[in-house]
């Protein structure tokens, strides 16, 4: 039973992943991540690693993959672009730029797998034969959201309060990056001043004028 | 199953990945495929820690999956920057860093 659902795990992340290369609208590559991710978790599952598998389905296929939707949607993928210049157009088409680069890739591709099986499977490790350490189930056993939980507020309590801190920096760094920015942009849309800022008649505004700290002009 | 026939699963996952952020020009995409290569390392180390019998992979792969996180905050904000000031999204066509 372990073993079909492993082989159907196996298939669905290497298919998601082929998915996400081959397919040319950016959307659909983000759909064939979401279900890479899904097999993932399974595979996650089998492996023991209950609560690694639900923040799989629900951080990542959940809330990250909403973000690469909203993106996508927003910025048009592949299909809508700006001018494309000379480079793109070379090695978009079917010119010997295109297929050379695709050749190179797949080239670099076969050799880094040969090198990685060859680093992971051939290490002579008797481990990686069998079926892993003994697992018995329990309330508290090996993970689970208290054994997890457990480490993180112990053992690797300084790893999780760098990662705490790591992310407050990603958000405040995307809002900083992806923020309107005054005279940097191209175009001028959205630039009206507020309404604080904008001229208006006198003794009509603020809460000093009403009670005379403001002289009259 | 063994542990090696995850550890070769994560292999090809990796090695997918590492090929399309060579050879996709989308940002987008190649943002997709970066989360592919941190995928195939996390389900790497959660079959050493299944190997070892205790949690240390796995809290190591919660790690990577908030560095994950970060990076697609950060990638994500560059892109909308990118698209905002109408620049070619296409990877090829950003030769200049200078703004």
């Amino acid at each position: 039973m372990s073993a079909v659902l492993f082989f159907i795990a196996a298939l669905g992340a290497i298919a998601g992943a082929v998915g996400v290369i081959v397919l040319r609208d950016a959307f659909y590559s983000v759909l064939a991540l979401v279900g890479h991710l899904v097999s993932l978790a399974l595979l996650f599952l089998l492996l023991r690693a209950e609560f690694v598998a639900a923040v799989q389905v629900v951080v990542y296929a959940g809330a990250v993959m909403v973000l690469y939707v909203f993106v996508v949607a927003y910025v048009g993928g592949d299909g809508v672009r700006g001018e494309i210049g000379q480079l793109g157009e070379r090695l978009r088409g079917a010119g010997p730029v295109a297929s050379g680069l695709r050749r190179g890739g797949a080239l670099l591709g076969a050799a880094l797998a040969v090198e990685l099986m060859i680093a992971l499977l051939g290490t002579g490790l008797e481990g990686i034969n069998g079926e892993g350490a003994g697992y018995s189930p329990g309330p508290r056993t090996f993970g689970t959201p208290a054994f997890i939980g457990r480490l993180l507020l112990t053992r690797f309590l300084l790893a999780f309060e760098i990662a705490s801190f790591l992310l407050m920096i990603a958000a405040v760094g995307a809002v900083v990056l992806a923020r309107r920015r005054r005279g940097l942009e191209g175009d001028d849309e959205g630039f009206a001043l507020a309404p604080a800022e904008r001229r208006r008649p006198a003794l009509t505004g603020t809460m000093a004028e009403g009670v005379g700290a403001v002289r009259r002009p | 199953m063994s542990i090696a026939w995850y550890l070769a699963v994560s292999a090809i996952i990796f090695v997918l990945g590492a090929v399309g952020v060579i050879t996709r020009r989308n940002p987008l995409v190649i943002l997709l495929c970066l989360e592919l290569m941190l995928n195939g390392a996390n389900l790497a180390l959660i079959a050493f820690s299944r190997m070892w019998g205790n949690g240390d992979g796995q809290v190591l792969a919660l790690v990577v999956m908030t560095v994950a996180a970060c990076e697609v905050c950060i990638g994500l904000g560059m892109i909308v920057a990118l698209h905002r000031r109408r620049l070619p999204v296409d990877v090829d066509e950003l030769r200049e860093l200078q703004g």
